[in-house]
């Protein structure tokens, strides 16, 4: 009799042990690190280039299109007419577009912002920033932030535009 | 005639030699194309890193020091953008008292190899000042992917 219930025991233990693993693995793939799918974006509050604010919780409720990139990151000026586009096309709709740049200096970036007439926020961006998007190392690295405030899409390197459209159309029909 | 015959011969010259000279251009070591044997993989220099023996490399980073300060290699120094002229005057400054067979090895990451700004000018500045054992690091995609993601040790900041 006390050796089935030390059996019993042990079962109990392994099962709730098996329920707990399972547990930890599965906040790990979803919304258990920066940056990582169905976790909510991270704030951040930093100056435009013309030192307005450009706080993401001053966006809540819209799809945000959040683009780190660079001057000197080839595939990354190849985005920059598209997602002009999308502003242009989407903004109406509730999209909003923000810029986080990773040069060094400010100045080639105001150049490139004038010379290509973005028409939304950029930002000069901090390795702390990056950080709280699970780390940018490489360009580009693009996220699409739903009305909640959740990561709803990633992608690392060019993206392939159609399919970021079909994401950014998906999420501006829910409300 | 004289003079007409070492003219021929000279211009018959001077044809043959430029798609030599077009050649060497192209496929010179400042392309630094895939394969190609001034490359090093991720996984042979983490080897080499942890290699108790043999020559320990100068490890260089000449990229953005945004990605820099996240993540980068172990012993690695920071010198600065490759694609910048205050990069390329660090690097000189950094290397011009060492040894021309001290090994160097560059890397960057920012984007993907085809897209890198930064490695290529450094390359061909060392080579310039007579850097025979210089290595770059290939990263096909970025330093995410081939390295931090591999689980290659790593450090933050400066």
């Amino acid at each position: 009799m006390p050796t089935r219930r030390i059996v019993l025991i042990i079962i109990v233990i392994a099962i709730a042990v098996a329920v707990y693993e399972a547990g930890q693995h599965r906040s790990t793939a979803k919304g258990g690190h920066p940056g990582a799918l169905d976790s909510t974006a991270a704030t951040f509050s930093l100056q435009d280039l013309d030192g307005k604010p450009l706080a993401l919780a001053s966006y809540r409720g819209k799809v945000v299109l959040l683009n780190f990139w660079a001057t000197w990151c080839t595939p990354c000026r190849g985005e920059i007419p598209q997602f002009i586009d999308y502003q242009t096309k989407y903004g109406p709709q509730g999209l909003q577009l923000i810029g986080i740049s990773m040069d060094d200096d400010a100045k080639p970036v105001q150049d490139f912002y004038q010379q290509f007439k973005m028409n939304y926020p950029v930002a000069i961006g901090t390795a702390t920033l990056a950080e709280s998007y699970g780390g940018v190392l490489g360009l580009p690295v693009t996220f699409l932030i739903g009305r909640d405030g959740r990561i709803a899409a990633k992608y690392v390197g060019a993206a392939e535009m159609p399919v970021l459209q079909q994401k950014i159309e998906s999420l501006l029909q829910s409300k | 005639m004289r003079t007409f015959v070492p003219a021929i011969l000279l211009f018959t010259l001077v044809l043959s030699a430029a798609p030599t000279a077009r050649a060497q251009a192209s496929s010179g070591p400042s392309d630094l194309p895939p394969g190609s044997a001034q490359l090093i993989n991720p996984e042979d220099l983490l080897k080499l890193l942890q290699s108790t023996t043999g020559e320990k490399p100068l490890l260089l980073n000449v990229g953005p020091s945004l990605l820099y300060m996240q993540a980068h290699i172990p012993g690695a120094e920071y010198i600065g953008a490759g694609s910048d002229k205050q990069g390329l005057n660090k690097l000189r400054a950094r290397v011009k008292s060492l040894p021309h067979d001290q090994l160097i090895i560059l890397y960057c990451g920012c984007c993907p190899w085809s897209h890198c700004p930064n490695v290529r000018p450094a390359y061909n500045q060392l080579a310039t000042m007579g850097f025979a054992h210089v290595k770059v690091l290939y990263i096909a995609n970025n330093f995410g992917t081939d390295w931090v993601d591999k689980g290659y040790p790593t450090i933050k900041g400066q």
